[in-house]
């Protein structure tokens, strides 16, 4: 090997050694309890050092909803299901004890009675971070999630290919 | 321990302690000690794993008995 073989070899490693690592989270679900465990994990992989997507799809989408925002889907059904289904990070439901939205809110209260920063909270610090917030268009078009609809700060959308170019490359994926 | 700059973390769970260090050691020096006090039991095992991941080093972690509970204090050297 000569010298400027050498050196792109040793440039190369330097890279390959100073490569931020990667994790990539799907949230599927819109429940409370999970969207903290993702924002948990992504806000602290962040703190880390390392490069965080989350990508939301379905229910999960409900967190990246404003609170409120009428849907603005063309059809009528999609424009119904878009108004039943609420949106909005604090709107959020626990998984199990919802009991009508009163299990939720005694939770929200202890959540608060311990400083613990709720899934809004959460989810401003991921973005202070860096975490990189992608909506998938095929859930969003299904459930009347229109764009204008959705907090600011969402990096992209896109689809299955955009997430599995970049699960490709994580050494942590979850699915949530 | 000789600590060049401090971090209040008391109240807070995980995750907040480590992502409050991790903005906090961005004002420090290369060189200097960051002491973090927390109340939250897991910055035993947290902190350690979060100076292996960043590559900063973990000088050492003292453990007192308050009124109110364990506090712990991890120092931090910020190596880059």
């Amino acid at each position: 090997m000569n010298a400027t073989q050498s050196e792109a070899a040793s440039v190369l490693a330097q890279l390959e050694a100073t490569k931020p690592e990667r994790v990539t989270i799907v949230l599927l679900s819109g429940d409370l309890d999970r969207a903290m465990a993702a924002f948990i994990i992504a806000t602290g992989a962040a703190a880390m050092g390392m490069q965080v997507t989350i990508f939301f799809t379905f229910w999960g989408l409900n967190a990246i909803r404003r609170k409120g925002a009428p849907s603005t889907a063309k059809d009528w059904l999609r424009r119904m299901f878009g108004f039943l289904n609420k949106g909005g990070a604090d709107t959020l439901p626990l998984s199990r004890f919802h009991f009508g939205g009163l299990g939720t809110k005694m939770m929200q209260k202890v959540m608060k009675q311990n400083r613990m920063p709720g899934v809004p909270e959460l989810m401003k610090t991921a973005l202070d971070l860096g975490v990189r917030f992608i909506a998938c268009t095929t859930t969003m078009g299904l459930m009347g999630i229109t764009k204008d609809t959705l907090i600011e700060g969402v990096d992209q959308f896109a689809g299955v290919t955009t997430y599995l170019a970049e699960a490709k490359q994580s050494s942590v994926n979850l699915f949530i | 321990m000789h600590a060049d700059a401090k971090l209040d973390t008391l109240g807070y769970f995980c995750p907040m302690p480590i992502i409050l260090t991790s903005k906090k050691i961005k004002e420090l020096a290369i060189g200097q000690v960051l002491e973090v006090t927390s109340d939250d039991e897991g910055i035993k095992k947290d902190m350690p794993a979060w100076c292996e991941t960043t590559g900063h080093e973990m000088l050492g972690l003292e453990e007192e008995q308050s009124a109110s509970g364990r506090i712990y204090k991890a120092y931090i050297k910020k190596t880059k």
